[in-house]
């Protein structure tokens, strides 16, 4: 049997990438008869589908953003397990992104497309690192996908957090952290820091953080943002999505001292534009170097590039002597602005 | 260039005046000589390297790094020293970081042949941060938000002084200021600065308060006009020259017509104005004279730049300082009148008789080269700083329009959460499809808290645009602006600009369609 061109079995359309013959979309933008989800990221993860396949984590996740969805057929897979749909063998494999994330390996007639929706390399304790597919075609993102991208060790900027907090302890200190993941590593990074004292979250952050404890990711002791004397907060950590820091939420502390924690921190420009006073880079994607040793690791001959600076990851990877090409997908945002 | 590397990105992100200070205070102490003498010329912008260019860090990077990558690089980060840092490929080197000392020395002894080389090799020694605080430093420019003045005045706190005490020291003293450590640390005597053109602070009045004005035991007075240019000092000693702005900057380099004027040995306070024909020019006339690199001879002649002097500080060895101002005012008199130094006058004493009169002279001044009046205590000695009392500024009452509000801007610091910068507008019409509003100009003062928690809501409730931290709303708020001069500009498109808006009152209660017409700036325009 010939192996088939891996273009003539995935396709892109306008609402996602299509899987001919198996008859299913993975990560579609828009509702779908049948979607295979990568992550809970809300661009990867919408709402309204007929069908949905993906971890026990991130359906757990969607169910905890859009309620139970009404006449839906949900089906678990755990990281590893084959399933047949239609011709197409597909598997969940770790990638290391956020809790319950993974790439989605099809093979179909010999051919091999392991589409990995976002995903890092380094040490994430809330959820198991990314795994190394061999495949003909690689689907990877390219949000830090410029050689200015390296993300410095987790440590580090921990470290420059817990030093702001004992530099000024009259003062709150506000994170920025992505609602979903960031938020949930963060405090983890905190705790194994030796950080026990109370932190205070957001409301937009409270459900995520209950779904991560409730699938075991202990975060120590953590206290609603809400509601409080604003002394309570001096010398503390207060957790908060990046949109209400620099909003009017804010106002209830006392002389914030304003962090995000995002790999496009790395960027003073940029952070200086925010109004960020401690930029801390800690990113869930990968950075330039990891994305660069993960076409390694993987070997395939092929890429193709989902969203991010596409243009960048095609030509390092054609000077390596792989075939590159952006899809040029729409809706999907950048993650931890 | 560790610390000196944290120091300035600390100093980038932190969004208060003190806050810097006390970043570079704590520096200062905890960083020994010579390092901290080249961290503070850094910071003042007195540090000058010849070989290392922009084009250099180019070139290295270019020798490293793939050219598209760092395209698209440059692209996105939008400041060279940061892409070129952020980008540099590291590789292992047992090389330790330099010391800052190390490498200004090394730069300044270094042919231009030999600097690539050595940039090369510490870029490899240092991490990210040390190399753009490298890079930084050596491409001149730090713009980590820090002025000269504020620089010096974090040396200052050190030994508890007034800053104005390290600007009257500041130019007598060389790299890499040891003395001045000593002395602000209370090791050595204070540096001798009697001789050379030095910088000598300026003495500033405090704003007059119309109910004070009563008070006033106006005999002990003397009365000048408020002339609409910028505070200078000509100092030209011991063969130098120089021409100091009312904060210690150096200007005289866009004024060579001044300089050659500069034929005495003393110095002098006064303003700077141009001057066409006997007649002060508009304020907008003189501001094409300043902050330029090389000045042409067709501005020399367009735009002839003159000196009304107000005091004299020091002749030739005599220091005048201490006499009272009546003193000092003789001395002036008789020593332009021996010296007659050209492109400079005397600004005239004005008669005081009764504070009514001079209420009178100030309200009828509406030439516009005119500000207000100034009064000084006739036995005032020249002090250094504002001190309270002796001199005061009575401006004249400011000219005020009506504007509608059409952009607002996040503050910084305290302020971030809030809209607190406003760009307003005046009304225009247009030949088809009736008025517009065009902006005229921009202001982040003159409310209290309450009322900038009133207009932050009406602009989040308002909005019909944003853009990155600014946010355009719909019109229909309309501030009453106070402002002390109109005039054209081409860079405005409306066609004029105000000098020193502030919002004077929020008309809650005002139609939009009353406020005003570009007309109304037209009329302002004075001359
Ligand atoms: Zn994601
Ligand atoms: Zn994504």
């Amino acid at each position: 049997m010939r192996i088939p061109k891996p273009e003539s079995w995935v396709e892109v359309r306008p609402e996602g990438l299509y899987v001919r013959p198996g008859r299913f979309h993975v990560d579609p933008t828009r509702p779908v008869p049948k979607a295979v989800i990568t992550h809970g990221h809300a661009d990867h993860a919408r709402a309204g589908h007929k069908a949905v396949l993906a971890t026990p984590g991130t359906l757990a996740i969607m169910a905890a953003r859009y309620g139970v969805e009404e006449g839906q057929a949900r089906q678990a897979l755990s990281y590893g397990e084959p399933v047949n749909i239609g011709e197409v063998e597909l598997r969940l494999h770790p990638a290391g992104h956020v809790l319950g994330s993974a790439q989605v390996s099809l093979t179909y007639r010999g051919s091999r497309i392991v589409v990995s929706g976002d995903y890092k390399r380094r040490r994430d304790p809330t959820c198991p690192p990314f795994e190394p597919v061999p495949c003909d075609v690689f689907v990877t993102e390219a949000t830090f996908a410029l050689p200015v991208f390296r993300h410095p060790p987790d440590s580090e900027e921990i470290g420059k957090l817990l030093h702001s907090l004992a530099l000024f302890p009259e003062r709150a200190h506000v994170v920025g952290v992505y609602a979903l993941g960031k938020a949930q590593r963060v405090i983890r990074l905190l705790r194994e820091a030796g950080y026990d004292a109370p932190i205070f979250i957001h409301g937009a952050l409270q459900g995520l953080c209950a779904l991560y404890e409730a699938q075991g990711v202990a975060l120590g002791p953590l206290l609603p943002a809400l509601a409080r004397e604003k002394e309570e907060f001096r010398g503390r950590l207060v957790l908060a999505p990046p949109s209400a820091i620099a909003d009017r939420w804010s106002r209830r502390l006392p002389e914030p001292v304003t962090a995000v924690a995002s790999g496009w921190m790395r960027v003073r420009q940029r952070a200086k534009q925010r109004g960020v006073e401690l930029p801390l880079v800690i990113s869930d994607h990968a950075d330039w170097d990891e994305l660069c040793q993960t076409l390694a690791d993987v070997g395939a001959p092929e890429i193709w590039v989902t969203h991010g600076r596409e243009e960048a990851l095609v030509h390092h990877a054609r000077a390596q002597g792989i075939r590159a090409r952006a899809l040029a997908l729409v809706g999907f945002e950048e993650e931890g602005q | 260039m560790k610390p000196f590397a944290a120091l300035l990105d600390a100093l980038i992100f932190m969004p208060s005046r003190n806050g810097k200070l006390r970043l570079m205070t704590e520096y200062f102490v905890t960083t020994p000589d010579p390092d901290r003498g080249y961290a503070l010329a850094a910071l003042t912008g007195d540090l000058n390297f010849r070989g290392a260019k922009p084009a250099l860090v180019r070139q290295l990077v270019a020798e490293r790094v793939d050219p598209e990558l760092f395209g698209w690089s440059y692209d996105f980060v939008g400041d060279l020293a940061e892409t070129a840092a952020l980008i540099w490929p590291e590789r292992p080197t047992n090389r330790d970081w330099p010391h800052l000392a190390e490498v200004v020395e090394a730069l300044n002894g270094a042919g231009r042949a030999e600097v690539p080389a050595l940039l090369a090799g510490w870029l490899d020694a240092l991490d990210a941060t040390g190399r753009w605080a490298l890079l930084k430093l050596i491409t001149g420019g730090l713009r980590v938000g820090v002025s000269a003045r504020l620089a010096k005045t974090a040396v200052a706190a050190i030994g508890g002084q007034d800053v104005a005490e390290v600007e009257e020291v500041w130019h007598g003293l060389t790299l890499p200021y040891e003395p001045l450590f000593a002395w602000v640390e209370g090791r050595a005597e204070r540096p001798n600065v009697a001789a050379g053109a030095g910088f000598r602070p300026l003495m500033l009045a405090n704003p007059l308060e119309e109910r004070d004005a009563d008070s006033l035991d106006i005999a002990l007075y003397r009365a000048e006009w408020k002339w609409d240019g910028i505070r200078v000092q000509m100092a030209a000693k011991g063969g130098e020259r120089r021409i100091y702005s009312r904060t210690g900057d150096d200007i005289s380099g866009a004024f060579p017509d001044l300089l050659e004027a500069m034929e005495f040995d003393a110095v002098v306070d006064g303003e700077l104005l141009v001057l066409r024909d006997g007649a002060v020019a508009p304020f907008n006339d003189l501001q094409q004279r300043l902050n330029r690199k090389s000045v042409t001879a067709k501005m020399l002649r367009d735009y002839p730049a003159h000196v009304r002097l107000y005091d004299l500080l020091f002749e030739e060895e005599e220091d005048l300082r201490p006499l009272s101002f009546d003193a000092r005012r003789l001395r002036l008199e008789q020593w332009h009148g021996r010296v007659a130094p050209k492109r400079t006058d005397l600004s005239p004493l004005i008669p005081v008789s009764d504070i009514e009169s001079l209420r009178h002279l100030r309200a009828g001044a509406r030439d516009q080269s005119i500000e207000g009046l100034m009064l000084k205590r006739a036995d005032s000695p020249y002090l250094a700083g504002r001190p309270k009392g002796p001199w005061f500024k009575w401006k004249r009452d400011p000219l005020t329009l009506d504007v509608v509000l059409m952009y607002a801007q996040r503050g910084h610091g305290k302020r971030s959460s809030f809209y607190s910068d406003y760009t307003f507008g005046v009304w225009r019409e247009e030949a088809a499809g009736g008025p517009i509003l065009v902006p005229v100009g921009k202001a982040y003062s003159g409310f209290t808290d309450e009322e900038l928690l009133r207009i932050d809501k009406w602009v989040r409730a308002h909005t019909t645009n944003r853009f990155g931290p600014v946010r355009e709303v719909e019109p229909g708020l309309v501030f009453e602006v106070a402002f002390d001069s109109a005039h054209p500009s081409p860079r405005h498109k409306s066609g004029y600009a105000l000098r020193f808006p502030r919002i004077h009152r929020i008309r809650w209660d005002k139609p939009i369609e009353e406020a005003d017409r570009i007309e109304a700036v037209a009329g302002l325009v004075a001359v």
